[in-house]
């Protein structure tokens, strides 16, 4: 992992594959978010940090598509999009695991995977190729899942975490977007997570994590990204920054953002407002 | 190791069960485990049998079977309805009320305006249609729960009903038509009864085989040749049996027929379609399926749309076979005779749990029941507290599964 990190380091930065410039979006009295912008690139893990109500939540459902956003540009895969609702944004490639999972608990895992996509032949349930992807899947993803064929209710929460992620590779997405994927998981359950996670960048996908955790996301992320009251506070490689700084810059004391404007100013290429 | 097992196999942590003591055990673990599928009414069907047989010998003849498959059918179908509403977690309280309903429009068609007998059925078919479209409308739009919906709907069809008959309240159906002709007086030949098992047990055992073949293509496992000549043989065996004990009265009746053949359409639909796969979603966890793109609103619509066809269809074939609509058709007894056996044959109240052979084997549960206490003569009193007693018995049995199934981690 150490080497795949400092390789990102020498390479040029690279094409963004989703790009969001100066995105507004309120809601009656409460400005939500004010010109913020998010840049993720193909194999780069960008963590979304900030306190409760920083805006984190509603960034995720415009990019997915279940707001719209009031100003701003989003540009996917190099041309400008609007993502009209959940259904829109996977079929571009934007996928959401959402904090909830979504799972439905009466059904096995291979119908989990292929809810709403189902793979048909001739009209009717193509069970065996939907089996055999499943598996296909799980293993890219080094799953742990004795079976598919039992109901989501009796997985353990790292297991059914696995298959909500597995599910959000089934339409072969550019961007998978993770929230709080580590909220409701113990220490090994989360490792395993974490693994995953570092497996979907090494197959090339951007991956936006949605996480109050500081250790998680200094494990896993390339790239910080901080807000605070909706607007863009702080960006960091994660290299570059200590827990406590990035604590200092999530809640906003500000005797931390001189040495933060230095520390990107040095860096050359970031920038924030 | 991975390269020697089907990849479905692979996990060092799955017990493997090999050979067919394997297949009871797993079968002993499953139950254990609360996923008792339908073994809990196959063992009621067998103690109601020794009971009545011990009463009454009659009860195990050919002649009483032949009258239960009869009687069993229009309620049954409906059941089919119910069944399909409670997958989806909601309820139909109207099934008895569409189903009179629907009977009285055809007859009231055929008698006092001399319309076709398909004309008149399809107009009945159509009421049952739309008054599901009606229900699911104000379910996905207005938001009103299901449970005050049909209640609603139980309260003013029935009203209608009577405006519909008119004065007279009873309309008789001519005794000439083909609808009566069906449902009361047809039956399969020996022959075609015969004919039809072997190509039944055929089919399964051809889609078997091809399960397996496409299965191992994919190198996933399959169950063995041996398990599924075992099955088809018993399959065989036991249709065939059973189609020689009821050709020694009349046979098997197209009545009886139509209905396990709608059972097993519905069944396909359910499990083989996305259709059924989208309903099973919705009624595990609505939001999941919503998010994951289905139509959610949709499903509601065809599933109340069925279950108010499914009403009117056995309405119908019943006022058929009782050759005439009176103002008690579809009354309280059809009603909750259609849920129950739904419910009995062991759909989950709680929505995603359910097969379509629910209906089939609920209501050959309680018809087996209501005949018997007639065969040994019991006061219709009786009747309605046995029916009570094995509704609750069979709920509770599924509220102790459900436990049994979260305790060992099949939800």
């Amino acid at each position: 992992m150490t080497a795949t990190l400092s390789e990102q380091d020498q390479a040029p930065p690279r094409e963004a594959v989703l790009s969001l410039v100066g995105v507004g979006k309120r809601f009656g009295a409460v400005q939500a978010l004010t010109d913020v912008h998010l840049d993720v690139a193909p194999g780069e893990v960008v963590a979304l940090v900030g306190d409760n109500g920083a805006g984190k939540s509603t960034l995720v459902k415009i990019i997915s598509g279940v707001y719209q956003p009031d100003g701003g540009s989003i540009t996917f895969a190099g041309r400008h999009i609007t993502v009209g609702g959940p259904k829109e944004a996977q079929a571009l490639g934007i996928s959401t695991v959402f904090q909830d999972l979504a799972l439905c608990d009466n059904l096995d895992v291979v119908a989990n995977l292929f809810l709403g996509q189902e793979r048909t032949s001739v009209g009717w349930l193509d069970e065996v190729a939907m089996e055999k992807e499943s598996w296909r899947l799980l293993r890219t993803l080094s799953a742990k899942i004795p079976s598919v064929r039992i109901p989501i209710a009796g997985l353990s929460g790292g297991q059914r975490q696995t298959v909500a992620i597995a599910r959000s590779l089934v339409g072969k997405p550019k961007v998978i977007m993770l929230d709080e994927p580590t909220a409701a998981l113990g220490v090994a359950q989360t490792a395993e997570v974490l693994n995953l996670i570092e497996r979907l960048r090494d197959n090339g996908l951007g991956v936006i994590l949605v996480s109050h955790n500081m250790a998680d996301v200094q494990a896993v992320a390339d790239r910080i990204v901080v807000l605070r009251l909706g607007r863009n506070a702080a960006e960091f490689r994660v290299e570059d920054v200590t827990t406590e700084e990035l604590v200092a810059s999530i809640t906003g004391a500000s005797d931390n953002v001189v040495t933060e404007r230095a520390k990107r100013r040095a860096e050359g290429g970031m920038h924030d407002d | 190791m991975t390269d020697l097992l089907p990849a479905d196999l692979a996990d060092e942590r799955l017990v493997k069960e090999k050979g067919l003591v394997g297949v009871f055990q797993a079968f002993g673990h499953r139950v254990r485990g609360g996923e008792l599928g339908s073994l809990p009414v196959i063992v009621g069907l067998i103690v109601i049998s020794l009971v009545f047989y011990a009463q009454d010998a009659t009860f195990l003849s050919s002649r009483t079977l032949v009258n239960i498959t009869l009687f069993a059918a229009p309620i049954g179908i409906i059941a089919i309805g119910v069944v399909l509403v409670l997958l989806l977690g909601e309820i139909d309280l109207s099934v008895g009320s569409v189903s009179g309903l629907a009977a009285s429009v055809m007859a009231v068609m055929i008698v006092y305006h001399g319309q076709s007998l398909v004309l008149s059925i399809a107009a009945g078919l159509g009421v049952g249609l739309a008054i599901g479209v009606g229900y699911s409308l104000l379910f996905t739009r207005v938001g009103v729960p299901s449970f005050v919906i049909t209640l609603a709907g139980l309260l003013g069809f029935l009203g209608l009903q009577l405006v519909v008959l008119g004065k007279n309240g009873t309309v008789n159906l001519p005794s000439d038509s083909a609808l009566l002709e069906f449902a009361r007086a047809s039956f399969l030949s020996p022959v075609a009864s015969y004919v039809l098992v072997a190509v039944v047990t055929v089919i399964y055992g051809l889609t078997q085989v091809l399960v397996i073949r496409r299965r191992t293509a994919a190198d996933l496992s399959a169950p063995s040749y041996t398990a599924v000549g075992i099955r088809t043989a018993l399959m065989a065996i036991g249709l065939g049996y059973l189609a020689y004990y009821l050709n020694i009265d009349r046979g098997i009746g197209y009545l009886p027929l139509l209905f396990v053949v709608l059972v097993v359409v519905m069944d396909l639909l359910l499990r083989r379609s996305r259709w059924g796969r989208h309903v099973f979603a919705v009624g595990g966890n609505e939001e999941a399926a919503r998010r994951s793109g289905i139509r959610v609103n949709l499903v509601y619509m065809s599933v109340f749309a069925l279950t108010g066809f499914f009403s009117a269809l056995g309405g119908i074939l019943a006022a058929a076979q009782l050759t005439s609509v009176s103002q008690a058709s579809g009354g309280t007894d059809t009603n909750l005779t259609a849920i129950a056996a739904a419910v009995i044959g062991g759909t989950s109240l709680f929505g995603g749990r359910g097969t379509a052979y629910a209906a089939l084997l609920g209501i050959v549960v309680l018809q087996s029941i209501q005949t018997g206490l007639n065969v040994i003569g019991v006061d219709s009193s009786v009747r309605y507290m046995v029916t009570g007693a094995v509704l609750l018995l069979a709920v509770s049995i599924d509220s102790v599964s459900r436990r049994a199934r979260s305790s060992s981690g099949r939800g």
